[in-house]
């Protein structure tokens, strides 16, 4: 049982840079924890405060109901995979892997088969005794992760292991891991500004801003219904469109102006005095046809971009922009006219000054 | 500038360095063997070799010379380790501790021997406080002829302060050029802050350790100032022994084949750390 239990943690840097802002967070027993945000917004900070390589100014950290604040890293019962790696260069992959056993007096042959377990798991079996700087950068990334779960700790903290590998491997590695985390049933924190990896991989994602959890949900949640306009468009390729439309009311019906077109809005909108509101939608939760059709929104075709398995059409209603999923089919031109059609249940809406989401269900 | 030809430019900024070295230590180098090599009528001969080695002094300077090595080298290298962990610590104040601890570095070796032997003199500052403080009734003459481990003490006491911060100059510059990573991976992965400093500063910071052992080796060989100003003639070293042979007795040839001695016994010391220590390609980062 090793829940994580974070209470109002922040860090503050030379006396002024607040970055982690009275974060709380329960991740619960052996689930997979995705931090992710951009860079600066206090992730891998945030993480050294569970490893216990940064104190916190306040709040508590705890693991497994054992209040962890104020030990040393050792006695914390986690492992940690850098994103530097920090694979030790004076010691073969054999003695890195058993680094930490080492030091908490496994016996000899208990460090063996451990040791060995780890390293067919991430298939490093025949680099043994081998040094890191004999290694390519995947393989190097292994050693540290082999070296991570050998200890079979009650905390897997993860900080951007993938960001040095090439695309191709990273994809690759990324089930691997994934495939891995699942095996050993630890619980895992794991730090990403790729928000790719972050849906992948996570059970539920954090996503940070500025030292703060702005939303932390399953990933679908959280692509489906992005609680601000920052978390819309940071998640998601392309990210989430959002148009600025006037709220107004004809005969009883609240709709939402774009331009000299509107657009049907929940009732639940009209409790807001006339005003503006951000319309959010999906690039794929819009419909697009080439001839006018009843409720569809006149739109004109500014760049096309045929991407295999769709085409990417980049529109322009007024002066405002949006991105489009289009069939491959479709007869997309430059410059050419067509009509919108996004599908209503997947309309979100927020509140352009906050950018919070305004609860329209 | 891969694959540029640099013709003769690189040869000519080599130039004035090496003429400096050429004139200045290789000529004077090859002068002294030759003089070692040479009796005073100008023969080839082993003589002075001879003379020196069947020196009642000879045995007792090297004795000294090496009694001063064995307990210096492992007493500063501990103390400039610590040193420069506190630094590379970056604790508050450590700016300030790289000064102090850098203040002796400025200082002559020959000043240095005589800011010990004030505080060891008769009339010194020990003297002085010890008799302060009730704990002496009279001065106890610590700088004795008849006491040569009261010398041999204060010799290392003053060497040790003169000459461990350099060896802790190199040892923070190797620090500072380790990412602070691995100290942590340490931390999480279970070590305790001896265990790190066994299993992971240590061994990162071998090119450093070998550096600062050859070089702090080499400089104790030479041990000659501080020697002269504490102890005067109760104790003897190799290179006072040079001196005594040149100036005393005027005997070049002699004085030579101890300058000669000396320097054969720091390439073998130096042969041995690079042995002991050897810096393997593949184990560095
Ligand atoms: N040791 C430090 N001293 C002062 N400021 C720091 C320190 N470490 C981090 N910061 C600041 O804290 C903020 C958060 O840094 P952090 O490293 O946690 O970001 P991150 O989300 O991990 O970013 P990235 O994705 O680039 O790794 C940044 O503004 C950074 O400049
Ligand atoms: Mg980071």
């Amino acid at each position: 049982m090793a829940e994580i239990r974070l209470q109002g943690i922040t860090k503050i840097f030379d006396k002024k840079v607040r970055a982690v802002d009275e974060v709380d967070l329960t991740i619960a027993d052996q689930e997979f924890m995705v931090l992710l945000g951009p860079s600066g917004c206090g992730k891998t900070t945030l993480m050294r405060m569970i490893a216990g390589l940064e104190y916190p100014e306040y709040g508590r950290v705890s693991i497994g109901n054992r209040d962890v604040t104020d030990l040393p890293p050792r006695r914390r019962d986690i492992s940690m995979v850098f994103q530097s790696y920090a694979v030790f260069p004076h010691l073969t992959v054999f003695d890195n892997v058993a680094f930490g056993l080492r030091m908490k007096n496994v016996t000899k042959a208990e460090i063996k088969r451990r040791v060995e377990g780890a390293a067919e798991l991430v298939q490093l079996g025949p680099y043994l005794e081998r040094y890191p700087a004999q290694l390519s950068g995947g393989q190097r990334q292994r050693v540290a992760v082999a070296r991570a779960i050998v200890m079979e700790p009650a905390v897997l903290l993860m900080d951007e292991p993938l960001s040095n590998l090439d695309a191709l491997l990273r994809l690759n590695f990324r089930a691997e891991l994934k495939r891995l985390v699942g095996e050993l049933k630890t619980t895992t924190i794991y730090v990403t500004h790729d928000q790719v990896e972050a849906m992948s991989l996570g059970d539920r994602i954090a996503v940070m801003r500025e030292g703060r959890i702005v939303q932390c949900g399953t990933p679908m949640e959280i692509y489906d219904r992005p609680a601000t306009q920052f978390v819309g468009s940071f998640i998601g390729s392309p990210p989430m469109n959002f148009l600025r439309g006037r709220i107004e009311r004809s005969n009883g019906h609240v709709q939402v102006g774009l331009g000299d077109q509107t657009l049907t809005a929940p009732s639940t909108l009209a409790g807001r005095s006339a005003g503006e509101v951000l319309v959010g939608i999906r690039a794929e939760n819009i419909e697009a046809e080439a001839a006018p059709a009843a409720g569809a929104i006149a739109a004109r075709t500014e760049v096309v971009e045929p991407l295999g398995s769709h085409l990417l059409v980049t529109a322009a209603v007024g002066d405002q922009r949006l991105k489009i999923q289009a069939r491959t089919d479709f007869p997309a031109q430059p410059d050419a006219p067509l009509w919108l059609r996004p599908e209503p249940d997947k309309l979100r809406w927020f509140d352009p000054e906050s950018g919070q989401e305004l609860d329209a269900r | 500038m891969k694959g540029q030809r640099l013709g003769w430019a690189p040869y000519a900024l080599l130039l004035p360095s090496l003429a400096f070295l050429a004139v200045f230590f290789a000529a004077p180098m090859v002068q002294a063997f030759g003089l070692a090599f040479q009796n005073d009528a100008g023969n080839w001969s082993l003589e002075s070799w001879r003379t020196m080695f069947a020196d009642a002094q000879f045995r007792e300077a090297l004795v000294t010379t090496l009694v001063l090595i064995v307990i210096l080298i492992p007493v500063q290298f501990v103390l400039a380790m610590a040193m420069a962990l506190v630094i590379n610590a970056r604790l508050k104040w450590s700016g300030f501790w790289l000064y102090i601890y850098a203040i002796p570095l400025g200082i002559s070796e020959l000043a240095a021997g005589i800011i010990w032997f004030v505080i060891f003199t008769q009339q010194g500052w020990l003297n002085s406080i010890l008799q302060g403080l009730g704990i002496l009734d009279r001065p106890y003459i610590f700088l004795n002829y008849q006491n040569p481990a009261w010398l041999i003490f204060a010799v290392v006491l003053a060497e040790a302060w003169r000459a461990t911060s350099i060896i802790m100059i190199i040892l923070v510059a190797g620090l500072q050029g380790i990412p602070r990573d691995f100290f942590e991976a340490a931390d999480v992965f279970g070590a305790t802050s001896w265990q790190k400093v066994r299993r992971v500063i240590l061994p990162m910071l071998r090119p450093s350790v070998q550096v600062a052992l050859i070089l702090r080796t080499i400089l104790a060989f030479q041990a000659f100032a501080v020697v002269i100003a504490l102890a005067g003639g109760g104790l003897t070293v190799l290179s006072s022994e040079a001196y005594r042979w040149y100036s005393d007795y005027r005997n070049s040839h002699v004085a030579a084949a101890y300058a000669g001695f000396i320097l054969m016994l720091s390439v073998v010391s130096t042969v041995l750390f690079l042995w002991l220590l050897p810096v393997r390609e593949e184990q560095q980062g």
